[in-house]
């Protein structure tokens, strides 16, 4: 394909890496925020061809990771019930509860169905219409376009058997909340390509000066994901602080305004926790009032729920980048992708599964 | 087992009707009704003197002495037909492929149905059809089966689980445990075929490839590499799990590391583009009609000639090689990097992130 | 959050009140919604994510990014490595 072979060119990313290892002259330490970088990196073995000089971090990127549990175990409760049809992106479904996974429901003989797009499931909606169906909508801003247009979608053909179960996340107060916290020691960003496809990078500067944090809109191919880093390390070099566009085939300043437009008329900020992190304010979204007829929290009765995590996982400290996958004592013994003990081993770019998939061991090659 | 040749049919009679459209329980019960599903509907497509006896077994003769290899294999695919293939076909060529992956000669296989309450009788015609078709080409005789009927919603339309027989000619040692540093891994063509057509086909997720799934029987392949080359240690077929299982159990059975080459696999852009936007790792996508080889150094030209020269493996190639190591599978990047392939984690199902 | 791939639009049509496509992902054709896209035009590129166009693929920036990163980057390549710096 045109636009991605060109990208995983070996010759320009091996250049790009020599300039890299060339111009850095002390330690750096960058952090990006995007489950689909962290798995990128890991999968092309690019973490292991950057200068020594330079500490790659992974932040809290991957909303499959950071759905808190008291959600998950509100999905699968309401996935449980026999009138629900519960659909969900397939990230979920081995998601651990307190108890089980999605994917367990559905063994139960509950109906769980994926679905690769949140139109798929307003379909499910107008086939069954004797039927609750539920959809699982989770995601950055990359993927709140979309799962607001399913609701918009559900109102205007009016139907009444669709709800939303919200876990929206946004990426500017995540990261007010990691450069704000005192043991931060993140001195550059790359920030998140396809979430800037939506809302722009007008959002950055502003982060970027408060912290003296540089910052370079990145893709998501080696060569994209290479040129962010080096472009974060010539500014960290030069002592600048700005925000760069090294993905401006597919990002512009604004972002697509007809999203953020239809963005501000379903949903409105809200406090929002976030799994082994705690709650950053303002950093979801939920559906507004005009759409409160088509919130499942408040459609099904999920009150009462008790969540307890696994008191060995360290998930938080890696979704804050304070440690790697393979400083946690229980990866790849207690916690391996088979019986995870956390969000972070589960889902295919959470930072521990992408170590434990490609790497396995500190002392791999 | 004749024929019935009643035809009174009607609310007085104690005959059921003569059920010609679809599976019902009757078919399974083993009585008239069954008997008349086999004689007219398997006998005739698996025509063979041990089937037609109509014994509780059946008998053949074994002409050499040494060795046989036994095969099972229990086949479930929705839907049951798709393109490049059906579970018939899947049926046969899988089991032939499970023999001739030790180095056997397949002879004789069975095959038990699972038939759903209400399936057409025209898709079972068309998988007996296709059985017998892929049966031919291989060489190999049904020669023992059953049929049983499950109630409507039981089974996906049809099971069909076979097992084979094949004779294993002296001095052949092939084994996942025969891998040795040195040795050249060899792949007949293109992965993920199979996978990804039958997803297609599923219509679940709604896309559409130009593809056809890849199922073949490949003992004549196999027969032409054993042929041409001493040295082959390792014959697998990449099915469940996709390439990258298949290469795990080899590395963990020899003890051995396998260092593969991401620019030398090959792929069809169908294949490569279904998994780019699903977020699947052509890797882990099964194949029907692949194998991989691993031989020694100086057998690897005419293995791979070999390869290229038989039906099904005129893109074949080498992949990558064995080295001493930990058991593991590692791989170059298409950039240049490294990483670790490791088996499959669960079912693969499609990301957003 | 990331899972977005360029796509061709191969045809475009209303149903259910949205713009809709065919988007063919280089081998792969799957309908994609594009509301978000409406100016998009028959053979051009969008950036899908979970069936939605969210954005388009200016060819343009991509062409002048891959241009200036070849210009610099590859030139240690063309002028050998003894020559290089």
């Amino acid at each position: 394909m045109k636009y991605i072979s060109d990208y995983r060119d070996a010759d320009l990313t091996q250049g790009l890496l020599q300039e890299l290892r060339d111009c850095i002259t002390q330690p750096w330490v960058v952090m990006e925020i995007c489950g689909g970088q962290t798995h990128a990196f890991v999968r092309y073995g690019i973490d292991q061809l950057l200068p020594k000089h330079l500490t790659l971090v992974h932040g809290p990127g991957c909303p499959v990771c950071v759905t808190s549990l008291e959600l998950i175990d509100k999905a699968i409760a309401i996935a449980a019930r026999e009138d629900v049809i519960f659909t969900s992106y397939g990230d979920m479904l081995r998601v651990p509860g307190t108890e089980r996974d999605l994917f367990s429901v559905r063994a139960d003989g509950g109906d769980v169905r994926v679905v690769y797009s949140p139109l798929d499931a307003v379909r499910i909606a107008q086939k069954h219409p004797d039927r609750e169906v539920v959809f699982f909508a989770i995601g950055f801003e990359t993927t709140a376009p979309a799962n607001a247009m399913s609701v918009v979608q559900a109102k205007a053909l009016g139907l009444e058997n669709f709800s939303l179960l919200v876990s929206q996340v946004r990426v500017p107060p995540a990261m007010h909340a990691i450069l704000g916290s005192e043991e931060s020691r993140v001195q550059g960003f790359l920030t998140a390509g396809h979430v800037c496809s939506v809302m722009g990078y007008w959002e950055y500067p502003p982060i970027a000066e408060r912290y003296g944090v540089p910052m370079s809109v990145t893709g998501f191919e080696p060569l994209d994901l290479v040129q962010g880093l080096l472009d974060v390390v010539q500014m960290l070099e030069a002592g600048d602080v700005a925000v760069h566009n090294s993905y401006s085939r597919a990002v512009t300043f604004e972002g697509n305004q007809l999203a953020q437009k239809l963005l501000a008329n379903t949903y409105e900020t809200c406090d929002r926790a976030w799994r082994g992190i705690g709650v950053i304010a303002d950093s979801g979204w939920r559906l507004n009032p005009a759409f409160e007829f088509f919130d499942a929290e408040k459609r099904f009765d999920v009150g009462d729920i008790q969540s307890k995590e696994s008191e060995v996982c360290i998930a938080g400290e890696i979704l804050q980048g304070l440690k790697i996958p393979t400083q946690c004592p229980a990866f790849g013994s207690l916690c391996t992708p088979e019986h995870p003990l956390g969000a972070t081993m589960v889902s295919s770019e959470g930072a521990c599964a992408a170590y434990y998939r490609y790497r396995r061991s500190p002392s791999s090659e | 087992m004749s024929a019935d040749s009643i035809k009174m049919e009607g609310s007085v009679c104690p005959v059921p009707l003569q059920h010609e459209q679809k599976i019902v329980v009757g078919h399974g019960s083993g009585g008239r009704m069954t008997a008349r599903l086999i004689a007219q509907r398997f006998l005739p497509a698996f025509d063979n003197e041990a089937l037609a006896k109509g014994d509780d077994a059946g008998v053949v003769e074994l002409a050499e002495a040494g060795r046989i290899a036994v095969s099972t294999d229990a086949h479930i695919v929705v839907p049951l037909f798709f393109p490049g293939g059906d579970i018939g076909s899947l049926a046969v060529c899988g089991t032939v492929n499970d023999l001739a992956m030790v180095g056997a000669q397949p002879r004789w296989l069975t095959a038990s149905f699972i038939l759903e309450e209400g399936l057409a009788m025209t898709s079972l015609e068309a998988v007996i059809a296709s059985m017998q078709a892929a049966a031919r080409e291989a060489g190999v005789t049904i020669i023992a089966g059953d049929t049983k009927v499950a109630e409507h919603g039981k089974v996906d339309g049809m099971f069909i689980s076979t097992a084979g027989v094949g004779w294993v000619p002296p001095g052949r040692c092939i084994s996942g445990a025969g891998a040795q540093p040195g040795d050249v891994v060899l792949l007949s063509g293109t992965l993920g075929d199979h996978g990804i057509a039958v997803l297609a086909a599923r219509g679940d997720l709604e896309f559409e490839v130009e593809l056809e799934s890849d199922i073949a029987p490949l003992n004549s392949m196999v027969e032409a590499i054993l042929a041409a080359a001493s040295g082959v240690h390792v014959l697998r077929d990449p099915t469940r799990g996709g390439l990258a299982t298949t290469l795990n159990e080899i590395a963990f059975q020899s003890g051995v590391t396998i260092r593969l080459k991401e620019n030398e696999l090959p792929l069809r852009p169908a294949v490569s583009a279904a998994c780019e936007m699903l977020g699947f790792d052509p890797l882990y996508v099964a194949n029907e009609g692949k194998l991989t080889a691993i031989v020694a150094p100086e057998d690897a030209e005419q293995a791979l000639a070999a390869m290229q020269h038989s039906p099904y493996g005129s893109d074949a190639c080498v992949i990558g090689q064995v080295e001493e190591g930990p058991a593991q599978v590692v791989m170059e990047t298409v950039i240049g990097g490294t990483r670790i392939v490791d088996v499959l984690a669960g079912e693969m199902l499609p990301r957003i992130c | 959050m990331c899972l977005g791939i360029p796509g061709k639009v191969l045809e475009t049509y209303q149903q259910d009140g949205l713009l809709m496509g065919k988007v063919d992902f280089g081998g792969a054709v799957r309908e994609s919604c594009l509301a978000y896209t409406p100016d998009i035009e028959v053979g051009e590129y969008v950036i899908v994510h979970v069936g939605f166009a969210i954005s388009t693929l200016s060819e343009k920036e991509a062409q002048e990014t891959l241009e200036a990163l070849r210009s610099v980057y590859l030139l240690e390549e063309e002028l050998g490595p003894e020559e290089a710096g």
